[in-house]
């Protein structure tokens, strides 16, 4: 990609994602869809216990697209973004989770050991800018890394899905973290495909733990068999993740009947699932 | 005697509270500090001033209040409590069999998540630095110099 067209060389963060940038993560179906997916697979590879409701914050949570994926999941959230343009959109969407204005460069403003984890769609490689005079990368990022270390519960995992413009971004970005105590490393989903692939960092609290599998997009009948598996148990326990997601979107939307104001009605495709890949 | 810009800023913040639902809750103050400023050590709790409060109906989830409660800085849940006019209720201290106490956690589920901070400030307790708080949003945002 030509320099030129990364948004990072246009502007500051907090001014290039402005109303009419902003407008786009309500109506530009294929950026939302892009989000959703991101959202969703970094939720998988945070590896949170099952069945358990989860405090996990939303790094860059900007319109709260990343944000409703979370809620989808059954947990809860706290969301920091640079733009009000963007949190403005995410309170017209009336998101469940609480959000922050503030800069991840300056660190967050968290006290230890508060939150299960932490997912971060698409907002990282901003950091490796120097917007400022003030501003040196590396010391944003490893701010950034320490409390966002320290406000984690030991044991938790951070997920960033992220756009570094070279190798050598992806070097900056990673050293700060080990530096900041973080152990982990990259995820590369669909590596081969220039349309398709999609990059993870993969952050851990807890010590040396293996990295998750990337998608490769000819997952083995082993994979699908798992996930088979998984299905199985989960009904048996009479857990359904389909269900539970669905149960949730019509108890959002009795409350917002109640309230009186215009909802689309049931159907049976309410909460079914879009599938494919990016 | 207020101006009437002031009124028509309130006018302008009532009409957003009716289009949102998700503001400022003390769970989240309960998280938040203003150590990031650098003569700050703790900057924890916060002070809350309101202008504004708003409460609105979250599903009581108990697993979720119950691992929250045992993360949560009771003193500071209290102060914050008692800075938005709703501690009412609220033991000094967290009593021994909480776990089992169904109605304190619907209590501790209503003050959490069911009240909201829609317009107000933030006070660092150490500097007395204010963060506005408005459409629900805290603004932690610093200065370079600050930082
Ligand atoms: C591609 S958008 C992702 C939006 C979000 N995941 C969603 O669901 O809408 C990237 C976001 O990162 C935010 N961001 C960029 N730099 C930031 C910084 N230094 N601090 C906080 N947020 C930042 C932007 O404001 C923007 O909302």
């Amino acid at each position: 990609m030509a320099s030129t067209r990364r948004p990072e060389h246009l502007a500051p963060p907090e001014l290039y994602y402005n109303e009419v940038e902003a407008k786009k993560y309500t109506q530009n179906s294929r950026i939302i869809e892009v989000q959703e997916k991101c959202s969703a697979r970094a939720l998988e590879l945070l590896a949170l216990p099952d069945d358990e409701p989860c405090f996990l914050l939303d790094l860059g949570c900007g319109s709260g697209l990343s944000g409703e994926a979370i809620t989808e999941n059954g947990h809860y959230w706290t969301g920091f973004d640079i733009s009000q343009a963007m949190l403005d959109v995410a309170v017209e969407r009336e998101v469940e989770g609480d959000m922050v204005l503030s800069d991840l460069g300056q660190g967050l403003p968290l006290r230890p050991a508060s939150y299960d984890g932490a997912i971060s769609i698409s907002a990282i490689q901003w950091l490796c800018n120097a917007d400022k005079k003030e501003h040196v990368p590396a010391k944003r990022l490893y701010k950034f890394f320490m409390t966002l270390y320290a406000c984690l519960c030991r044991g938790s995992r951070a997920v960033f899905q992220f756009y570094p413009e070279n190798d050598k971004q992806v070097e900056l970005i990673v050293s700060q973290a080990m530096k900041a105590g973080f152990t982990g490393g990259l995820v590369v989903d669909f590596p081969n495909s220039t349309k398709a692939k999609k990059i993870f960092l993969v952050l851990m609290t807890g010590g040396r733990t293996a990295l998750p599998k990337a998608l490769t997009g000819e997952e083995s009948s082993q994979q699908q068999h798992t996930q088979a598996l998984y299905e199985r148990r989960d009904r048996t326990r009479g857990f359904n993740r389909t269900n539970l997601k669905r149960e949730w979107i019509l108890r959002k939307k009795e409350r917002r009947r109640k309230q009186g104001r215009d909802v689309r009605p049931d159907s049976k495709f309410t909460a079914r699932k879009r599938s494919g890949k990016f | 005697m207020k101006t009437l810009l002031q009124l028509s800023n309130i006018f302008h913040d009532r009409i957003n509270t009716i289009k949102s639902i998700r503001n400022m809750k003390l769970i989240t103050h309960n998280m938040l500090t203003s150590n990031a400023l650098k003569t700050v050590k703790e900057g924890y709790p916060l002070q809350i001033y309101v202008d504004e409060v708003k409460q609105v109906d979250v599903d009581f989830q108990q697993q979720f209040i119950t691992k929250t409660v045992s993360k949560l800085n009771w003193k500071a849940l209290l102060f914050g409590a008692k800075c938005i006019g709703h501690s009412e209720g609220l033991p000094e201290t967290l009593p021994e069999n909480w776990e089992s106490n169904d109605e304190l956690l619907k209590k501790l589920h209503h003050v959490l998540l069911e009240i909201e901070v829609i317009t107000g400030s933030l006070e660092c307790p150490e500097t007395k630095r204010r963060f506005p708080i408005s459409n629900g949003i805290p603004n932690m945002l610093l200065n370079e110099d600050e930082v």
